[in-house]
């Protein structure tokens, strides 16, 4: 019993992480109708930025802060400079572009700081509480949670109590009556790329101190994982990326716990096939389609 | 005595897709506080002109001036010169409440040239709502309410933005009879107010008794123009919707 509620411990902290990634993926994915796969590798790019900083400044906190800048200048940059050329007739293009951009970043990446893991700091103590005898959260879980909820929460604020939210959710649904409305839609479609790498970058920084550290493919199996999150949950429904995150990370953390790491990507798979046989647009998928 | 400057003025319109010639050298303006309509068989081109006058397609030929200004190249700026639309279908977000439909054009900051906070822009939104009455609905999903409900909001969220110019097209489609003699009461108030209105309906009745002045089209090209009454009696007119050989 003890084992099996520290394994639901981590599971939840763990799927938080997968919930904040795979959220960045749905962001895109309502703004822009691609799933970026350049995700992983934007969020690695601004976590080496965290390091540099948190190295030079002895500070994590204002790695942290770097990371989400540079998050959000990548996505800027990525959105301006790549995806807005993708032709809008081809699906695939977006993707086959931001298998590019991987390609680019990655490599850049490997000549510029190696294919080595560089350990990284947590901010807090990673060694579990135990309430009752019962080994349950870290400070670095609850951290991660903590985290995780306040930006779920400020990105609900968002998009339902502001006008800035309004017309992301406006052009996002309806892009062309939007633009009809007055409504600025490329500049939303930007901020949409900005606010979703800003916090995939904070869900890559907040992975990576629980891993073996940081390299260039530090986030693939985080994409792959909240990848599955956002099909499991539904890529329109941000709802479905919380919970979405939460089953994932609970499932992985029960299969790795009682079964071994190398069963967990089976796992996830296996969930991922049955979510698609049975409701093939997520369990959270919106019921409305998006227009034009 | 100088003639005003019209609100709206087409000259020499000509819009091509591929080989199809959609407009042909269309002219019409359309005066302060007029309401001014549209008419003519499917696929005559009548959407092309609103389509043509948001810049949503390329002119091969023509000018389209509002105020006496060359019309902005962007939707966007359209909204910033006082023209609103609302479209064929009713375009509304449906996954947002009627008040948040609502206020998406005042995302822009400004209703009738005047600046906005977010605290105005809910107040103006609201308002909106009560002058059509729909007071009530603001907080309920728009996907909840009947059609005619819906039209109206659709019609509100075009309004909210206080245009000088407001597009409407089909405004009456799928409505009932009450529904159009309200809607009817509605735009001659907008009108009156001094908004031009310029209309593209299909039902004739809504059009006759609504409309100062109405063009005909008919392949692209205008075919008939007058008042409600000279249309009516023009050959041409019945022709185009009937296939009729006018009279020798």
């Amino acid at each position: 019993m003890d084992r099996l509620l520290f394994l639901l411990a981590t599971g939840i902290a763990r799927g938080a992480i997968f919930a904040l990634f795979a959220l960045a993926l749905v962001l895109i994915w309502r703004a822009a109708r691609i799933v970026n796969f350049s995700q992983g590798a934007m969020a690695v790019v601004a976590t080496y930025v965290a390091f540099a900083v948190t190295a030079f400044t002895g500070s994590y906190w204002a790695g942290l802060a770097s990371a989400l800048v540079a998050g959000a200048v990548l996505g800027y940059v990525v959105d301006r400079g790549v995806m807005r050329f993708a032709p809008h007739d081809s699906p695939l293009a977006g993707v086959i572009i931001a298998i590019g951009v991987v390609m680019v970043l990655q490599s850049a990446l490997g000549i510029a700081f190696g294919q080595q893991y560089r350990p990284m700091a947590a901010p807090f103590d990673q060694s579990p509480i135990l309430i009752g005898g019962v080994p349950v959260f870290s400070p670095y879980d609850v951290f991660v949670l903590v985290v995780a909820v306040v930006v779920m929460a400020a990105l609900a604020l968002l998009f339902t109590r502001t006008s800035l939210g309004l017309q992301l959710r406006a052009s996002a649904f309806a892009p062309e009556v939007s633009r009809l409305l007055g409504v600025r839609v490329s500049r939303m479609l930007t901020i949409g790329w900005m606010l979703a790498a800003a916090v995939g970058a904070l869900a890559a920084l907040l992975l990576v101190p629980t891993e073996l550290g940081l390299s260039p493919h530090s986030a693939d199996m985080l994409f792959v994982y909240a990848f599955t999150v956002a099909v499991v949950g539904g890529l329109d429904s941000p709802v479905g990326a919380l919970v979405g995150g939460l089953i994932v990370g609970v499932a992985i953390s029960l299969v790795t716990g009682y079964l071994g790491a190398t069963v967990a990507p089976i796992a996830v798979l296996v969930l991922l096939v049955a979510v698609l046989l049975v409701r093939p647009g997520g369990i959270f998928s919106a019921r409305e389609a998006r227009v034009a | 005595m100088n003639t005003p400057t019209p609100r709206l003025r087409i000259s020499g319109l000509t819009v091509a897709f591929g080989g199809l010639t959609a407009l042909d050298d269309v002219s019409f303006d359309v005066a302060r506080g007029e309401t001014f309509a549209l008419i003519g068989p499917n696929g005559a081109g009548k959407t092309t002109v609103f389509n043509a006058v948001c810049g949503l397609v390329r002119r091969a030929s023509g000018s389209i001036d509002i105020d006496g200004r060359p019309a902005p190249a962007t939707p966007m700026a359209l909204v910033g010169r006082g023209v609103s639309r609302t479209l064929q279908g009713l375009g509304l977000f449906d996954s947002m409440t009627v008040l948040e439909n609502v206020l998406v054009p005042l995302g822009l900051g400004t209703a009738g040239g005047r600046s906005l906070g977010e605290t105005d822009a809910i107040l103006a939104a609201t308002d909106q709502l009560a002058a059509l009455g729909l007071a009530a609905d603001a907080a309920r999903p728009v996907a909840s309410l009947p059609y005619p409900e819906r039209k109206r909001v659709a019609l509100a969220r075009a309004l909210v933005t206080q245009p000088q110019l407001l597009l409407l097209d089909e405004p009456a489609g799928g409505l009932g009879s009450d529904d159009i003699t309200d809607l009817a009461a509605i735009v001659r108030g907008i009108a009156a107010a001094g908004c031009s209105v310029l209309v593209v309906e299909h039902h004739m009745d809504f059009v006759m008794s609504l409309a100062d002045r109405i063009v005909v089209l008919d392949f692209g090209r205008v075919i008939a123009s007058g008042t409600p009454a000279e249309v009516q009696a023009d050959p041409r007119v019945e022709e185009a919707y009937l296939g009729v050989e006018p009279a020798a």
